[in-house]
């Protein structure tokens, strides 16, 4: 077994600041390279696009080890590409094929990779805490090192689970990472008409969890805030929260029309755009962004064709993994 | 050995606590109260409380936490006090559980036991007596099984610890105080048991009805009818074989289930009977389940809602009339 260490902070040269840029421009592109790829009905059912909360899953995942865990959302495609799972087995996912990062079983809203310790996205809103909750427990139990890290958003923080969980958690000091992304909304439904209580650091401070607000647009403000409550955690602090502050550009899905919020308010949070942020605060030139633009680009249309090629799991196989195979 | 099922159900925790150090044992009340049902007493004095460990009134998150520690590797007992409150964790059980294997491509297991107690007659009313295990029974990817007897007590959950898959034990309350004998070895999950032999007629049941059941078939040999009792003790997967064996034999078959009649297990048995055994009878499959109240609290209520060995007895006479 690895022993989980804390990555110093690299230096922000150059390289870096290049490679955090593809991190969030391969989950910026991928996403629209789905929404069209759902227009033209390659991928069905839902799709949740993560466009505009890129740096929140990129900067948080920087802090953390190969030997943590990570629990997502269905909203789990920044995530999982953050995590380091290989696009073309998401895309083949999404297209449904067996090549998929869940052999098709899945789709959009499921993706899993448990060799890179992603156990999942989950689409039950606050299901995935629960599931959090216990891995941070084994771990403990085992004398693992490892942190466990839970993304979750703003309509979970009003569902019970998240409660019990952060009640738990914290009552069993587990070293656990709560990851609320507030994007504002809870599919149509603002904050300020599901929570009575909006100052998340006040609530969490109700549980004894420690707390911190986080600009979740700023790549290199969820890295930091993250590898200290990584730090803190894995020191035996017991579990913490940052909220990370965010926006989707996007509708809720596809299926969504985007009533319920103005244009306007749309559009001040576009000026704000996570990728737009980091590239003039760190002066990146236009050469370097559409030389790294470019890069990704080539690893999508890779991407495209691995699931394009990919093999329809046989009918034969519908009842497979419903349960694990008994040993000869 | 005699014992009662209470102590057999502690007997197995403490083999499985000893036997394997990623066995943990949570639930409410399970430590230093020593559970509702004074299963685990003693057990936290045995193994601590880091492996007897009371949690928090939050079903739905240490059911969750149990699925999440199987996947890092434990082996966790999650012990929900009744089925009724089982309900509010039934969301990380269907979606999460019972899932996760399947959706997922088959990249993990949850080799997670959850025992709770269930069914009625004990005058505790419409939010602590039900019988739901149907409910679970329905769902692929778990499997779910009702010890009736001393030995099954303490076997069936050591043969679930050996599942790879979730494994859902209903314990019936009134069992509880029932002696009978212990019986050391293994015990395969998936296997139905004749409890009585006979001829005439096949009664099915499982769990907290068995005793009713056989009371029943006492009462019928004493009339001349022998009748078969069948111990399904799993409910998912059903031993369906062995219930057409024995309607080979029989050609009756009455289920007796403590669920609601509509869409209970006995439903499930009968029409499989009927699609795979339907020219073996001869006579239409019966059922004696629970009334479709919420369960009352009244005495003479609780017991004319609940099935009797009268009832059993009433169903099976017609049958042969």
């Amino acid at each position: 077994m690895t022993t989980a260490r804390a990555k110093a902070p690299p230096p922000l040269a150059d390289e870096r600041l290049l490679f955090l840029l593809r991190e969030l421009l391969r989950i910026r592109r991928f996403e629209e390279k789905a929404a069209e790829l759902y227009s033209l009905g390659k991928i069905r059912g839902f799709l949740h696009l993560y466009i505009g909360e890129e740096a929140c899953a990129v900067g948080a995942m920087q802090a953390l080890t190969e030997d943590d865990r990570i629990v997502a959302t269905y909203r789990d495609h920044g995530h999982a590409l953050a995590r380091g799972l290989p696009p073309g087995a998401l895309m083949a996912e999404m297209f449904g094929k067996a090549n998929g990062c869940s052999r098709g079983r899945g789709g959009s809203m499921h993706f899993f990779d448990v060799g890179r310790r992603f156990y999942g996205g989950y689409a039950i809103v606050g299901g995935g805490l629960p599931v959090a909750v216990g891995l941070a427990l084994a771990d403990k139990l085992q004398g693992n090192p490892f942190v466990t890290a839970c993304f979750f958003g703003d309509g979970a923080v009003v569902e019970g689970e998240f409660h019990e969980s952060m009640n738990l958690a914290a009552l069993w000091r587990l070293p656990l990472l709560f990851l609320y992304e507030n994007n504002l909304y809870a599919m149509g439904t603002a904050i300020e008409r599901s929570q009575a209580q909006l100052d998340m650091e006040l609530r969490a401070r109700g549980y004894g969890v420690p707390a911190e607000a986080v600009d979740g647009m700023d790549v290199l403000a969820v890295e930091d805030a993250t590898r200290r409550a990584v730090e803190a955690i894995r020191g035996g602090g017991g579990p913490h929260l940052l909220e990370l502050k965010t926006y989707r550009f996007r509708a809720h899905s596809l299926a969504d029309p985007d009533l319920y919020r103005t244009k306007d308010e749309v559009e001040d949070w576009r000026q704000r755009d996570p990728i737009d942020l980091f590239v003039a605060r760190h002066g990146i030139g236009e050469a370097a962004v559409a030389e790294a633009d470019a890069a990704v680009a080539a690893e999508l249309e890779a991407a495209v064709a691995e699931a394009e090629a990919g093999e329809w799991e046989p009918l034969e196989d519908l009842e497979r993994d419903v349960h694990t195979p008994v040993g000869p | 050995m005699t014992t009662t099922y209470r102590e057999a159900v502690r007997a197995g925790l403490r083999e499985a606590l000893q036997g394997d150090e990623r066995v943990f044992l949570m639930g409410e009340d399970v430590g230093r109260y020593g559970g509702a049902f004074a299963v685990s007493l003693g057990l936290l004095e045995e193994f601590g409380p880091e492996r007897v460990r009371d949690t928090p009134l939050s079903e739905s998150t240490f059911v969750g936490a149990g699925i999440g520690a199987a996947i890092a590797g434990m082996r966790p007992i999650v012990e929900v006090m009744t089925i009724n409150f089982s309900l509010l964790a039934l969301d990380q059980v269907v979606n999460n559980a019972a899932a996760l294997r399947y959706m997922s491509g088959g990249q993990m297991s949850v080799p997670l036991v959850v025992r709770m107690a269930t069914g009625g007659g004990r005058q505790l009313a419409a939010q602590h007596a039900h019988s739901l295990e149907v409910w679970y029974a329905h769902v692929p990817g778990i499997k779910a099984v009702a010890p009736a007897t001393v030995a099954d007590a303490r076997g069936m959950l050591l043969a679930a610890l050996q599942e790879a898959d979730p494994v859902f034990i209903f314990e019936h309350a009134t069992l509880y105080p029932l002696e009978g004998e212990l019986e050391d070895g293994d015990l395969p999950l998936g296997r139905a048991a004749v409890r009585r032999p006979g001829t005439d007629v096949t009664l099915v049941t499982y769990g907290g009805s068995l005793p009713k059941t056989l009371e029943a078939a006492g009462q019928l040999a004493a009339e001349g009818v022998e009748a078969e009792v069948l111990d399904l003790r799993s409910l998912r997967p059903l031993d369906m074989d062995a219930v057409l064996e024995s309607v080979a034999k029989t050609h009756r078959i009455v289920v007796v289930d403590e669920g609601w009649r509509t869409g209970s297990l006995a439903a499930e048995v009968g029409m499989q009977v009927a699609e795979r055994g339907f020219d073996l009878l001869d006579w239409p499959p019966q059922r004696v389940c629970s009334a479709e109240v919420p369960m009352p609290y009244a005495k003479h209520l609780e017991d004319a809602a609940l099935p009797s060995a009268e009832r059993i007895v009433w169903a099976v006479r017609e049958m042969l009339a």
